[in-house]
């Protein structure tokens, strides 16, 4: 084949390569991420111990013998006895603690999930229609951040439990009601950069309402920070949770969070210690998984920041 | 530099007063009042109790006595602590929460930076490994948890401590309650520290003064330091509120006479006054403290004080 040069020769290689297909091919950015976080072990590790967790504390319960209210008259107090069947013990009102345990895990995930949820909603709407409308409105708004963030948050969370009264669902979504302030911030920023891009001006030549363009093209394109940020604000508010049953305002009797449970456990722990540890070592482990995983998702999803 | 510092000032204002304004109407919303006690007290009782409390005026006209009464410089009466008013309860608490707090920032600031630095320094090693150690423990155990372990070994297992309370200037009651409002605090500073000092050390100037000759320990002293120190600095500020806002938790947990066990009792009393004096307190205190590190920041990175 005269008049062809070595470059030419590469091409058309490749271009029969790509034709039997069998060519590299090309990695989205997704499976880049994914790929990222399953080579990080910490991440991996610490993904796979919260599945478990969360697999036990919702599937656990029909496994064992005793419900979490249900008292046993022939054990009080009874240290871990495998013979009774009281795999982690009773408390001073004969209740199983491992039934109790993982009712209090459930309590706490479910919080987080919720308050979570809420606090994303409610962030990201309110941090997109700052940022994209921009001048008075992102001042306005930003402003009541600003203010909200002078709050103590958990006075503010205390004040809305004592207006609420003291409803599991609503408890969740004072906490998350709470929450999003830094997720509405880290939203706002990234709008005011995204806005600026052709897709979006490509958009709104074509005659889209600010409305849709936000729903449309903007919130998609920030999944990444808030899947990160999301992650890192779970621990933070089980905390808040176990924090606010710890001071008797959260979950009430008979249900119970890791909070309550750990708030009765400490003034007997010198007696009967294995009603503050068992919770204790859930709640830990539960925090450090989420604080891997959020860091590993941080690292996979934003590798400029490594 | 003032003209940042007036600026600041004057943006902090509105803020404190719209928080004192929202803060006012949602306890009013409120079901339940102080005076809610178990048994009900005789209806022309309750009238002039009311009456002496402004409480049978208009909400409105209660908000504008509030306020005028703030401007002046009175929180108004305690509605749960008959004999104190609020300015009286906050003179009282306010010793123990600025003590616990301010040692406690001190504190962790010092060890945190301190951490920060041996970290990245013998990065990889096993000071390191120690400190990240020490710093994951810090961040994930919540600071309840935290106190009540504490509390249950040196307390009341090895005896060291007092487990909590506290007698006017024993040290050893301070102990244990700054430990757990500090080391969350320290773990994020050294944190922080750790990665922009491992940043500053890779820069172009500090190799410089390395192949010029000057000691190691110098090129930290001198070179170093103050960059690396930026990120810690910014965070000053809210760290400065979760100090807070654990405080409050810390002196639940410890039994500590301090403003955050008054703020807790009073929003189950509805004690208004109390809940918005300590409300407008915190928050003072806040925009106060996060002006001065605003100042500090400025000093430090000359592009914020431009823009």
């Amino acid at each position: 084949m005269a008049g062809l040069t070595r470059k030419d020769e590469v091409l058309s290689a490749y271009a029969e390569k790509l034709a039997t297909l069998d060519a590299p091919k090309g990695r989205s950015l997704t499976q880049d991420a994914l790929r990222r976080l399953i080579a990080n072990k910490a991440a991996l590790v610490s993904l796979i111990l919260f599945g478990l967790i969360v697999a036990v504390a919702f599937i656990g319960p029909y496994f064992v013998p005793w419900g979490f209210a249900q008292v046993d008259w022939t054990a009080f107090r009874s240290p871990p006895n495998f013979e009774t069947s009281h795999y982690l013990g009773t408390d001073q009102n004969g209740r199983d603690v491992l039934a109790r345990l993982l009712q209090g895990t459930q309590m706490s995930l479910l919080v987080a999930l919720v308050a979570t949820l809420v606090s994303v909603f409610i962030g990201v709407i309110y941090g997109a229609i700052a940022g994209y409308f921009g001048g008075k409105v992102d001042a306005v708004m930003m402003r009541i951040v600003d203010v909200m963030y002078a709050l103590p948050y958990i006075l503010f969370v205390i004040i809305l439990m004592v207006i609420f009264g003291r409803n599991p669902l609503l408890l969740f979504a004072a906490i998350g009601l709470v929450e999003w302030l830094t997720m509405a911030r880290i939203v706002r920023g990234q709008t005011l950069a995204l806005k600026e891009k052709e897709f979006v001006e490509a958009a709104r030549a074509s005659g889209a309402k600010p409305f849709t363009i936000i729903i449309r093209h903007i919130v998609p394109n920030l999944s990444g920070p808030v899947v990160i940020y999301a992650t890192l604000t779970i621990p933070e508010i089980i905390i808040t949770e176990s924090f606010l049953s710890f001071i008797g305002m959260g979950i009430q009797e008979p249900m119970t969070s890791l909070g309550t449970l750990i708030s009765n456990g400490a003034p007997v722990a010198e007696v009967m210690p294995w009603l503050l540890v068992f919770p204790a070592v859930v709640l830990v482990t539960m925090l450090l998984c989420l604080s891997y995983i959020g860091d590993g998702l941080r690292d996979a999803l934003d590798p400029k920041d490594r | 530099m003032l003209r940042y510092a007036f600026r600041r000032v004057l943006s902090a204002l509105p803020i404190a007063f719209i928080a004192v304004t929202v803060c006012f109407f949602i306890l009013r919303l409120a079901p339940g009042g102080p005076f809610d006690t178990g048994r009900p007290l005789p209806p022309n009782v309750l009238a002039n109790v009311r009456a002496y409390y402004n409480l049978d005026q208009p909400l409105f006209t209660q908000y504008l006595l509030y306020i005028g009464g703030v401007l002046r410089g009175n929180l108004g009466p305690s509605m749960a602590f008959y004999d104190f008013n609020v300015s009286q309860l906050l003179a009282i608490g306010l010793p123990f929460t600025l003590t616990l707090g301010f040692s406690a920032f001190v504190i962790a600031t010092f060890v945190g930076v301190l951490a920060g630095m041996v970290s990245a320094v013998y990065q990889n090693k096993w000071p390191d490994y120690v400190l990240v150690l020490a710093v994951m423990i810090g961040l994930v155990v919540p600071n309840f948890l935290m106190g009540a372990l504490l509390q249950l070994w040196f307390g009341v297992y090895l005896r060291w401590l007092p487990a909590g309370g506290w007698v006017t200037g024993s040290i050893t009651h301070l102990v244990l309650p700054v430990t757990v409002l500090a080391w969350p605090h320290a773990a994020r500073i050294s944190r922080l520290m750790r990665g922009s000092m491992i940043e500053v050390l890779g820069t172009n100037y500090v190799r410089t003064a390395k192949s010029k000759g000057l000691g190691s320990r110098l090129v930290l002293a001198r070179h170093a330091i103050k960059p690396a120190m930026i990120p810690v600095v910014s965070y000053l500020g809210p760290g400065l509120s979760y100090l807070l806002t654990g405080s409050i938790v810390v002196e639940q947990i410890f039994g500590l006479p301090g403003i955050g066990r008054y703020f807790i009792s009073a929003a189950l009393n509805r004690d208004y006054g109390l809940v918005l004096g300590t409300t407008l307190f915190y928050m003072l205190l806040i925009l106060v403290l996060n002006l001065i590190v605003d100042l500090v920041y400025a000093w430090l990175d000359p592009k914020v004080r431009y823009s």
